[in-house]
């Protein structure tokens, strides 16, 4: 059993509601709506307009810079362009299909004659092609990542660990779509020049381990596969890294750092449906949970589907939901409106209409320490809030509040249930916000002097 | 099927879920812990023990409702913690306290050292050792003359005049006294068979109680080792008085308030590091203050003070323990030291 990271918690996992249950396909969404910001970085431009027809699969977002393209997820004809409620809160600019059900195959989509003869570019363009991103919530472009690490990783991990409560859309894959994971685990080994790819999983999925090992040993494929101590937050890039390798990445880098670069089960299996079918990313899995859904699933989409029609293919939700989550209950987004599409990111979406939260009127720190030890940062998030709290920012810094991760490891460890993770997301932005006001202005200050040290020089010439 | 325009959500950050354990749940640990050593008190003091005891919380949640309710704060009663300190300040003193004594105390300890500083949590030395060292300085005839459990029990009610009381092991090793000292043997010191303050006489059942705290994962087992262990060593060490250090080290961490101090007083979370490697560090001083003061103090028992000395110290504890950054090796930190 590989080594484990330092701190941590271990919440209940809450995985018993959908990993024995297969993924379902859900009936084909009347209406999708596909935002141009699925991915980090800046949000891509819409490349049709109302009225268009458009097919599964075609581009309908160029990304500028750091990005990927967005492509349609179903065919039919584009109603608007327009911003829409998106999963991070507020509007985004988005394109609204209405489908024809007609589900007609984009001729974009190319499946190489023989996947196997590609080149590490043509293999690295196909993956930018399909506009994959990581599909573990991160959403950082795959095909940056590839391209960026190759030459320096001799590490290739593949991000099984499924650490959040609630979500089994990993895990179901594993069971039955091993030989994708491996496929696309083998294709990363080759554009990396690695003899070998490590799959870490939590050992509370051994079924998933098995099948994969079974997929393994049929192919004879550079990859093993290493079962870890379940500890939340194992799927954390660092801490995953940390637990197989033993190595830390540096502050403020990346795991290319330390030579490793690390995928999610459904980024691998993307990557392997784009190398070989030319598919891009148009449907994922979401595991619909939580103790306000009648009936939990683990759901495959088209992206773009509103959350409403995952809740009706779930049965509904029961009356007293008050909380709609996207993404795990660790680090998921609180939602407002069941109108956000899924997105390339969304591996959960959850209802709650129990105490889950146990909010306090009055939390006060008791100074227990037990934040310090869950930290897997190796902060120390009581003295932390402390700052943020006083708007002590240069402190705050000094306090490497720009490591915090937002695992949450600290807030549920508090058995005060102070607000830790909420002061640290803010403190980080105004932190951010002083930085730049900082530099700004001593630029400005910079380019005062140069004018005025010139004004002199041309007096001084002039005299 | 739902009607999701109507829902009524709220949007709230993350994290959605939180552990079981509330500031609430762990002062009720605390309580339990202290219940054992509560009942053989009980039994060998006679009910004024109890009822010391219960009066002595009873003091302290009116006190802390009272001042919140004055000064129009968020009551807090109910996180429990007003309860610890009523028991623990019973602990350390002697049965035979008078009752109205004991709210003075609870007033010291509740209003002046913890809410006055802000409640739970922002104190910064604990508040039942400070309420002790404050009816020492008081009453300090009251306050050190122990009721002898073998000879009688304190009368429920009425004076305390007529009561036979006894000087504690602790004061016959100060003085040397080694033919009275030898009247307890260390069995009965390790059970409690002794004269001493109402809740520290059985180190057996505190050590249970401390034990079931490091079980339940409330106290790390870092402070009251590191206490405990250092005394221990030191009075191995150096015994006095010509008695062989084992013996002497028997008898210096089972007398006086050593386990007490060293599970439920150390441990306090606001008085003490944050980091298990400051907690190390906070035991072993603690447990040299202790060892100074009985051995070159003019107090035969230096437990309450030696903690509330190392509370002092807390602070900077917990500046030069802060954990390694993450992702920063340790002989790039020395590399970045030497440039």
């Amino acid at each position: 059993m590989a080594q484990a990271f330092f701190g941590g918690v271990h919440p209940n996992d809450m995985k018993a509601a959908t990993n024995e249950k297969a993924i379902e396909q859900l009936a084909p969404p009347a209406i999708v709506v596909i935002p141009m910001s699925m991915h980090f970085g800046a949000p891509c431009t819409p490349l049709v307009k109302a009225g268009d027809h458009v097919k599964v699969g075609q581009k309908i977002g160029e990304f500028r810079g750091l990005g990927a393209p967005i492509h349609a997820s179903v065919s039919g004809t584009v109603k608007a362009v327009e911003p829409r409620p998106y999963n991070m809160g507020g509007n985004m600019m988005s394109v609204v299909i209405e489908n024809d059900f007609q589900d007609e195959l984009s001729e974009e989509v190319q499946a190489p004659a023989d996947p196997e003869a590609l080149t590490v570019e043509q293999m690295v363009e196909a993956v930018k092609n399909a506009g994959i991103v990581g599909m573990g919530g991160a959403t950082f472009p795959t095909h940056v990542k590839i391209s960026g690490g190759i030459g320096k990783v001799d590490t290739v991990i593949i991000n099984g660990a499924e650490c959040e409560p609630y979500i089994t859309g990993d895990h179901r894959t594993m069971l039955e779509r091993p030989e994708e994971i491996i496929g696309g685990a083998t294709y990363l080994a080759k554009m990396f020049g690695t003899d070998k790819v490590i799959i870490g999983v939590e050992d509370n999925k051994q079924n998933g381990i098995d099948s994969m090992n079974k997929v393994i040993a049929e192919k004879n494929a550079p990859v093993v596969v290493e079962a870890l101590h379940c500890r939340y937050p194992q799927g954390g890039e660092k801490q995953l890294c940390q637990a197989i390798t033993g190595k830390q990445v540096p502050p403020g880098g990346l795991p290319a750092n330390i030579g490793c670069a690390v995928f999610n089960i459904n980024t691998t299996c993307a990557i392997y449906r784009a190398v070989t079918q030319g598919m891009p990313v148009v449907r994922k899995i979401v595991t619909v949970s939580g103790s306000g859904v009648i009936d939990p699933k683990n759901i495959e989409c088209p992206i773009g589907t509103p959350v409403s029609n995952l809740f009706d293919a779930c049965g509904g939700l029961k009356d007293g939901t008050y909380k709609l989550i996207m993404g795990g209950p660790m680090m998921g987004m609180a939602q407002y409106t069941t109108d956000v599409p899924v997105g390339k990111g969304t591996g959960a979406m959850l209802a709650f209409c129990e105490n889950e939260e146990q909010t306090v009127e009055h939390p006060q720190c008791i100074r227990c320490g037990k934040c310090v030890a869950a930290c897997p940062m190796h902060l120390e998030p009581l003295f932390m809030y402390q700052y943020a709290e006083k708007g002590m920012l240069d402190e705050l810094n000094d306090a490497h509040i720009m490591d915090c991760m937002e695992c949450g490891a600290c807030a549920y460890a508090c058995p005060a249930r102070m607000h830790l993770t909420h002061m640290f997301k803010t403190g980080k932005q105004k932190l951010k916000d002083k930085m730049a006001a900082d530099k700004a202005a001593a630029e400005a200050k910079k380019a005062a002097e140069e004018a005025k040290a010139a004004e002199a020089q041309k007096e001084a010439v002039n005299k | 099927m739902t009607d999701y325009k109507n829902l009524k959500l709220i949007a709230t950050s993350s994290p959605h879920i939180r552990g079981a354990e509330t500031t609430r749940s762990i002062m009720l640990d605390v309580i339990i812990a202290m219940v054992p050593a509560l009942a053989y008190a009980t039994w060998q003091f006679g009910f004024e023990a109890l009822l010391l005891t219960a009066v002595s919380v009873a003091g302290c949640m009116f006190w802390e409702w009272l001042y919140r309710k004055l000064m129009k704060k968020p009551q807090s009663v109910g996180d429990l913690s007003a309860v610890v300190t009523g028991m623990l300040l019973a602990f350390v003193c002697p049965a035979s306290t008078p009752l109205w004594m004991i709210i003075i105390g609870d007033f010291f300890s509740i209003v002046v050292v913890k809410q006055l500083f802000g409640g739970i949590g922002k104190n910064f030395v604990n508040p039942a050792l400070a309420g002790r060292a404050f009816l020492l300085g008081s009453y300090a005839g009251v306050m050190t003359s122990w009721v002898d459990p073998a000879q009688n029990k304190v009368p429920l009610f009425g004076g305390t005049v007529d009561v036979v009381t006894a000087a504690t092991p602790l004061a016959l090793m100060k003085s040397g006294d080694l033919e009275a000292l030898s009247q307890y043997s260390a069995l009965d010191m390790f059970l409690g068979k002794i004269p001493g303050s109402l809740g520290e006489v059985s180190a057996l059942l505190l050590i249970v109680g401390g034990v079931y705290l490091i079980w339940r994962k409330v106290i790390n087992w870092q402070t009251p080792v590191a206490y405990i262990g250092t005394v221990a060593v030191l009075t191995f060490l150096f015994p006095q008085h010509g008695m062989s250090g084992l013996n002497w080290m028997m008898y210096s961490i089972f007398g006086g308030g050593l386990m007490l101090g060293a599970f439920f007083m150390a441990t306090d979370y606001a008085t003490s590091p944050v980091t298990k490697k400051g907690q190390l560090i906070f035991g072993i001083g603690c447990g040299l203050f202790t060892v100074f003061i009985r051995y070159f103090g003019s107090y035969n028992e230096g437990v309450c003070y030696s903690i509330m000395v190392m509370n002092l110290f807390v602070a900077l504890i917990d500046k030069c323990t802060k954990p390694a950054r993450f992702g920063v090796v340790k002989s790039e930190k020395k590399e970045a030291a030497a440039k």
